[in-house]
């Protein structure tokens, strides 16, 4: 069955239960000479790396997802499952599978490397995290469990150097030797064997009992538990003081995500300003420099200044979900969060997307039910972001009184805060109904492990974040940069005749097309400079402000053009088509980012395209009920 | 495995509340194929393993974490609904 290794190099694959410290052992083999992509068709990321043994050997090996079961009740079990067999087109069957355990939970881990074991194909057990093992007096008899396994196994702690030393020995070693091991473990296996189509692997009773013997031969447990997960879980999944603890922790994430990011995103902006300064100068007037400094220079730095937000809330949430801390804040979090039809893994993603809807939808990724996720995703832009606050900042500073509520409230302060509160109830509306449509399919279970806790591992976290940094910037930024030049053509060309006066923006296609829709928008109160300014505002919602000045025929190199709009709207739109374009800011699908990071994270065309209709839909509805009320209740509202 | 009859009015694991244990009797399967007991006895409730609710979730008492082995882990009522307590202390003294 097995590709002769001489023929290149040696593939293996890391299978295990979810928390069996897999990763941490694939970046302790591969550093981080390791990439990462979808396996076809699915969203489920493939991570593939390459090293080379001590003995000269070059291993290619494959991290699969964590799978509690063979007998697959996800997408990734799926994949895990049909590798380990060899039946996933395109994927080789590996050489050589390392079923890796953790020491400390053999109870639960065993299991799974009985089922993988029954597949019959060639095989080594890692015992991984006996530094834990050996700390809470836990023995393992190595050598008595491989012989009652009948598969070689080796001891491993990831988080340490060379801790996989033993492993990459028994691989310079191997070839002939392990897969010899593993036929024989094979014949000698007790358990049921994997029936011809897979379904029902394992008489199940058959594989407990026999965990048991292997147990009682080879294992001594002190104690069930670490008593330091006793003693914090009291404490951390406390009624009252758990949820002290999880609102600091969120606290501090938001803190993090929406002010720590902004120096960042300034000196982004600044250099991508300066860049373009530089480029612009050494070259003549004309489209050439118009494209390379206004459209690519200028789209990539839309792309870049999004990394500082994506790499410090993916910081805290690698740091709190190999801590051990997320899952347990999920459970906190999770009736709540079912009452709105989503899981208590959404908050997260959700409480991110206030500052923006692109780190996270990308943070999505650590929900695994691929139902809540794809709620979770759909749901985020409804997140009040924060490049929707510089287009309410304009309107409300130039249409709200600032004036006193109930001697308590500042009006201005209120209108903001409904908007927030507008953004979440569409939200809960919209998670409500997608609930309501899938009903009647089969339930969905929580069944959420929770894993002792542990010190996150820094080398592990810098990788981790690496990995986020080249999805981000390969996969959403090949897309959005290529939108931002279309945009930037389509607000570019055609220039006016020389020597007119006409507004180029105006003239040009994306002003036609903003005029060409505003019949379509007339109902909702929006003039026909409004409706220019959507098009470009496509490539961020605060990019409209700046467009609504050119339109206005503001210098755009002007400081202040954002500052002398404001008179300007105030004394020319009525007050309800003001309060309309706010009310359409807070669904409307007006950022390609947004758009682009959907398309990547659900693998799915129609994913992003039904998603911009529906929240275009809900943003038309909103605004057109809040003109419509306006119109009927304001004094001269209509004037 | 038929314990649909046989454990009709036994409890359940949905009926302990915080600080209890039990030993678990058996996973009933609702239909022909229920994918979430056999997800549950994969996690290791199997006959005779020793199981205890170590805490409950702020909201409505969901979901409840439960310890099996060393396992600790999430359920929501609907899934330990489906978890049969019997009486018979563990086969072999599982820890």
């Amino acid at each position: 069955m097995s590709d002769s290794p001489a023929a290149g190099a040696m593939r293996i694959a890391l299978v295990g239960n979810p928390n069996c410290g897999k990763t941490a052992l694939f970046n302790r083999l591969t550093g981080s000479r390791h990439k990462v992509a979808n396996y076809a068709g699915v969203t489920v990321e493939r991570r593939e790396g390459r090293f080379t043994t001590p003995g000269g050997r070059v291993v290619r090996v494959l991290d699969l997802p964590g799978a509690y079961s063979l007998d697959a009740v996800s997408p990734d079990e799926a994949i895990t499952r049909d590798v380990c067999r060899g039946t996933l087109p395109g994927e080789p069957a590996p050489d050589l599978l390392v079923c890796v355990a953790d020491a400390t939970n053999l109870r639960l881990h065993l299991r799974f490397i009985l089922e993988v074991q029954a597949l019959g194909r060639p095989m080594v057990v890692a015992l991984n995290m006996m530094d834990a093992a050996r700390e809470r007096g836990i023995r393992v008899d190595t050598d008595r469990l491989a012989r009652e396994l009948g598969v070689p196994v080796v001891e491993t702690v990831a988080v340490r150097r060379h801790g996989a030393d033993a492993l990459t020995a028994l691989l310079d070693a191997s070839g002939t030797r392990v897969e010899a091991a593993a036929a024989g473990a094979c014949a000698a296996s007790d358990s049921g064997a994997a029936s011809e189509d897979g379904a029902a692997v394992a008489p199940t009773p058959d594989v407990h009992a026999r965990v048991r013997r292997l147990l009682a031969a080879a294992v001594t447990v002190p104690r069930a538990t670490a008593e330091l997960d006793d003693a914090l879980d009291r404490v951390v999944l406390h009624p009252v003081w758990g949820l002290v603890i999880l609102a600091l922790a969120m606290f501090l994430v938001f803190q993090a995500v929406f002010s720590w990011a902004t120096p960042l995103m300034e000196l982004i902006k600044a250099g991508v300003d300066a860049l373009g300064d530089v480029v612009g100068a050494s070259l003549p007037a004309g489209p050439l420099r118009s494209l390379l400094v206004e459209g690519v220079i200028a789209g990539a730095g839309a792309v870049m200044v999004f990394l500082p937000q994506i790499l410090i809330l993916f910081l805290f949430i690698l740091a709190l979900e190999e801590s051990g801390y997320l899952p347990r804040a999920a459970v906190l979090l999770d009736r709540f969060m079912v009452g709105a039809g989503l899981s208590g893994r959404s908050f997260i993603p959700l409480l991110s997307s206030f500052a923006c809807a692109v780190p996270g939808i990308m943070a999505a990724r650590t929900i695994q039910d691929p139902r809540d996720r794809l709620a979770t995703i759909l749901v985020a832009p409804l997140m009040t972001c924060s490049a929707r606050l510089p287009v309410y900042a304009l309107l409300i500073g130039a249409f709200v009184e600032r004036r006193e509520v109930w001697g308590l409230f500042n009006l201005q302060g209120l209108v903001l805060f409904s908007l927030y509160a507008a953004g979440i109830v569409s939200a809960v509306g919209v998670a409500w109904l997608l609930k309501r449509l899938r009903r009647g399919r089969e339930e969905q279970a929580l069944l959420l492990e929770l894993p002792s806790y542990r010190r996150p591992n820094v080398r592990d976290l810098a990788i981790g974040l690496l990995e986020r940094a080249q999805i981000f910037v390969k996969r959403v930024g090949t897309i959005i940069l290529p939108l931002m030049v279309v945009l930037w053509f389509l607000a570019s060309f055609p220039a006016p005749p020389a020597g007119s006066d006409v507004n180029p923006l105006a003239y040009s296609f994306a002003g036609r097309l903003g005029a060409a829709l505003e019949p379509v928008f007339a109902p909702l109160g929006f003039n026909w400079q409004i409706c220019i300014a959507l098009v470009p505002g496509l490539a961020a919602r605060e990019v409209a402000v700046g467009s609504l000045a050119t339109v206005y025929a503001l210098s755009a190199a002007n400081e202040s053009a954002a500052d002398a709009l404001g008179p300007l709207i105030a004394a020319q739109w009525p007050l309800p088509t003001a309060l309309s374009l706010l009310a359409w800011y807070v669904a409307a699908p007006m950022c390609v980012a947004t758009l682009a990071v959907i398309r990547r994270e659900t693998g799915s065309w129609k994913t992003m395209v039904g998603s911009a209709a529906a929240l275009f839909a809900l943003a038309y509805v909103l605004a057109f009920v809040v003109h419509a009320a306006a119109v009927a209740l304001l004094p001269g509202g209509a004037s | 495995m038929d314990h649909a009859d046989a454990n009709r009015f036994a409890p359940a694991l949905s009926d302990l509340v915080r600080g209890q244990a039990g030993v678990v009797a058996g996973v009933e399967h609702l239909g022909t194929r229920d994918t979430i007991a056999e997800r549950l006895e994969a996690l290791g409730l199997v006959p005779g393993e020793p199981v205890r609710v170590v805490a409950t979730g702020p909201f409505g008492g969901e979901p409840l974490v439960v310890q099996v082995g060393s396992t600790r882990f999430a359920l929501r009522h609907a899934e330990a609904r489906r978890v049969r307590l019997g009486i018979e202390p563990p086969e072999d003294g599982g820890v």
